[in-house]
């Protein structure tokens, strides 16, 4: 209720209409008073009847504060109610708290998200874009050393849910450039089982293969900027098929894994093939366990094994300066002997922790080379090759946050017998042992982000030895999900 | 040859190793408490194994092969959950090939399923360093909540394995009643610990703070996860100059630098809680574990 006081209200008409007032004659004058007066009594009347009221409203307080005291004798049985009301209203919280909790929109069922990006800036002595592997068939994957400067290295975009109660599904893409153009390319794309049990598991689509212990490992969790030379020129960087998974864990204390796969086989070692069947066939055991509270480790034993079909490669060069085209038709197997080990101060690894690791590769083929196909000494031999690479690494901790780690890498090429060749006409494939010495320093302020310093001398080419220096960050945005021992 | 040769080294070696337990249920806790709380409920009925020990940061696990045989061969997995295990638990469950075990059975359980969760953060970047979206994870420094667990995995329990069904249950009440007379101590001789206040190295025992009525007045981390710099202990300093805490508290794990300078600028005594059950010699069971707990606190009053 809005209550206008009658001296404010002639105040205000006056001000209103002063005019008026000024102009008034005494009758006017007379009338209004009256009125002034009419209104001066109708408010007084209503302002009683509001003290009235309030008499009233205050006795009927004095009575409730009675009531009160009364209520007082029985205080005891009010504090436990209170008590009880306090226990419902925890609940309803609770409650409350868990409808607020709960996703209400459909996107609570996306897949989790995340994205590595990963940039290099580096200096190196010999041009990226002519590195080779002397004295093994070049393998085709991105086996060169990024560009010389600033380079954006490949984006990683990995989507994973499970899809229902029996399969849980993996997407991995990686954004890169090539040449000025956009690629996106497939990474991973596969289906997994989570409804079979003794300790069983199928994976199906694209996958990282099993075999080794770095390979099922992704670039941003490398220790180092680069894959081992090992890798690069036995796999062209990692063994990565279209097929079917097969892995079991045995029911013992110790970690005993075995696994198979087969696949397509159309990358290296393998060829492009327009067949039906598998043709790449893996089979890997892995063995791992404890020693006390602060070691673990693990041991494998790799194989693989496919029959590329005409898989070509270049090699030398024509009296006008064309290079040679030639290919492998045969069968190929490798071995893979890896082992990890990791420790730290009674297996709390938050402030130091050491990891050793090493695998060592060896590889047989034997088949048909064709030698400068379609060209004027086009010829044909059976062949031989037996090769070998290796690498071991070590990666300290020394403080939180900070890291230290050095590698050796080294190739042997072995064994060549070109048959009826001569190897002359072959000159990548001359006898060469590769090696590399790489050192690096990382800084990680969070899970979430890395950054490293990485100082290499590579004599993967022939009497060249080039001194590279590596900067590079790693970072995870969104879901990052746990890594693989 | 290949396939012959690991089929003889596969039957090698489960003849030579040992078969895996022979308890009617094998329990895979991921943190001692848990462990000594399923004992607690099942007895000589269970065989419970902790995945980590008390001197291991709970974050920063990895998922070790022996821990992939482990939960192959468990028919429950005890978790904390509200994320504590997000680093290492999500790939042994899947490596495993243990569908009874997966997130969702009745073989997976979630301790912090039972507990209302403090200090769920209200906006989640990961600026704010290591949150944990669900809220505060480390309810076991609350023995209010291990009467809640213990009776929400007496009855998880049961489910998985039926035939112990009564033996849990006397297990429990019998838990129920011991636990209550200690809560009813613990809580008698802490009293006055109420109002204290101190700071905390990283934020372990917001429950623990909750239950006796200690102030915390902050962490020595600026944020979760991330260790105290010089600058950021200064800061603390002048802080406790004007608010004076009694004594700053860090788990057996934590790295002591920055606990250790800031007492000894402040004058303060650093007080080191076992956290879990193993977190030193003396707390060797959950009864332990408070009966230390309460102890070193009041002996920081001092």
């Amino acid at each position: 209720m809005t209550f206008v006081r009658p001296g404010a209200l002639c105040v205000a008409l006056a001000a209103a209409f002063p005019a008026a007032a000024f102009a008034a004659s005494d009758a006017d004058l007379k009338q209004l008073r009256q009125q002034l007066h009419e209104l001066r009594d109708a408010y007084q009347q209503r302002i009683e009847a509001l003290e009235r009221r309030l008499a009233e409203t205050e006795q009927r307080a004095a009575s409730a504060a009675t009531a009160a005291a009364a209520a007082g004798s029985t205080a005891t049985t009010a504090v436990q109610s209170v008590a009880k009301v306090e226990a419902r209203a925890a609940e309803a919280q609770a409650a409350a708290d868990s409808v607020a909790r709960r996703p209400a929109a459909e996107s609570a069922f996306n897949p989790s998200i995340s994205l590595i990006i990963d940039s290099k800036f580096t200096r190196f002595q010999r041009d990226p874009g002519a590195y080779r592997i002397d004295g093994f068939i070049p393998s085709g994957g991105e086996v060169g050393p990024p560009r010389k400067g600033f380079s954006l290295g490949e984006s990683e975009l990995a989507f994973s849910a499970n899809v229902d109660h029996l399969f849980r599904a993996n997407a991995r893409f990686a954004l890169a450039e090539d040449d000025g153009a956009g690629v996106v390319e497939v990474e991973e794309v596969n289906v997994e089982t989570l409804g079979l049990s003794s300790g069983l598991k199928v994976k199906a689509g694209r996958f990282l293969s099993g075999v080794g212990y770095l390979n099922q490992q992704h670039p941003h969790e490398w220790d180092f900027a680069d894959a081992p030379l090992a890798y690069k020129a036995f796999f062209g960087y990692r063994l990565q098929n279209d097929g079917v998974q097969l892995r079991w864990v045995a029911p013992t204390d110790l970690f005993l894994e075995l696994g198979t796969e087969v696949a397509s086989g159309q990358k290296f070692p393998g060829a492009e093939r327009n067949r039906n069947g598998a043709g790449l066939w893996t089979a890997f055991a892995h063995l791992g366990g404890d020693i006390g509270s602060g070691a673990a480790w693990q041991v494998g034993l790799s194989h693989v094994r496919t029959n590329p079909r005409e898989r070509g490669f270049e090699d030398g060069a024509d009296a006008t300066g064309t290079a040679l085209a030639h290919s492998f038709s045969g069968r190929s197997q490798t071995w893979i002997a890896d082992f990890v080990y990791k420790w730290a101060p009674n297996g709390n690894s938050s402030v130091t922790n050491l990891k050793v690791q090493g695998e060592y590769f060896q590889r047989r083929e034997t088949g048909d080379l064709n030698y400068d196909i379609g060209g004027l000494a086009e010829a044909s031999s059976a062949a031989r090759f037996r090769q070998s690479g290796s690498y071991l690494q070590a990666v300290y901790q020394f403080m939180p946050r900070w890291r230290v780690g050095v590698r050796g890498d080294w190739l042997d090429s072995g064994t060549a017998n070109f048959g009826s060749l001569d190897p002359a006409g072959l000159p990548l494939l001359a006898g060469y042992n590769a090696s590399r010495q790489s050192a690096m320093v990382d800084w990680s302020p969070s899970e979430f982000s890395r950054l490293r310093l990485q100082l290499a001398r590579d004599k993967s080419r022939r009497d060249e030895s080039d001194n590279q220096i590596w900067l590079q960050y790693i970072m995870s945005l969104g879901a990052h999900g746990a890594h693989k021992f | 040859m290949f396939s012959k040769l690991m089929l003889r080294l596969a039957a090698a070696l489960l003849a030579v190793l040992a078969l895996p337990a022979t308890a009617a249920l094998n329990v895979f806790a991921t943190v001692p408490e848990w462990a000594a709380l399923a004992k607690e409920i099942g007895g000589d009925r269970v065989q419970a194994f902790a995945a980590t020990n008390a001197l291991q940061d709970p974050h920063r696990i990895e998922a070790k092969p022996s821990l992939i045989a482990k939960a192959r061969g468990s028919q429950l997995v005890v978790a904390t959950g509200a994320d504590l295990e997000i680093g290492w638990l999500p790939v042994v469950l899947r490596e495993a090939g243990n569908a009874a075990i997966q997130p969702g059975q009745p073989g997976y359980f979630e301790a912090a399923s039972a507990v209302r969760l403090i200090e769920v953060p209200t906006r989640l970047d990961r600026a704010d360093g290591d949150v944990h979206p669900a809220g505060n994870p480390h309810i076991q420094t609350d023995p209010r909540n291990l009467l809640k667990v213990a009776e929400a995995l007496a009855g998880r329990m049961a489910r998985v394995d039926p035939a112990g069904a009564s033996i849990y249950e006397a297990n429990l009440a019998r838990f129920r009643e011991r636990w209550q007379a200690n809560l009813a101590r613990w809580t008698r001789a802490a009293a006055p610990l109420r109002g204290v206040p101190v700071w905390v190295q990283h934020r372990s025992f917001a429950y623990m703070a909750d239950w006796l009525g200690l102030k915390e007045l902050g962490a020595l981390e600026p944020k979760p996860g991330v260790e105290p710099g010089s600058a950021h202990l200064a800061s603390l300093l002048a802080r406790q100059k004007e608010t004076p805490a009694r004594m700053i508290l860090r788990t057996a794990y934590a790295r002591p630098t920055a606990s250790e300078w800031l007492g000894e600028r402040a004058g303060i005594p650093v007080v080191v809680l076992p956290f879990t059950v193993g977190g030193n010699p003396a707390a060797g069971d959950l009864t332990a574990l408070f009966d230390d707990t309460v102890q070193r606190l009041l002996g920081g009053l001092r």
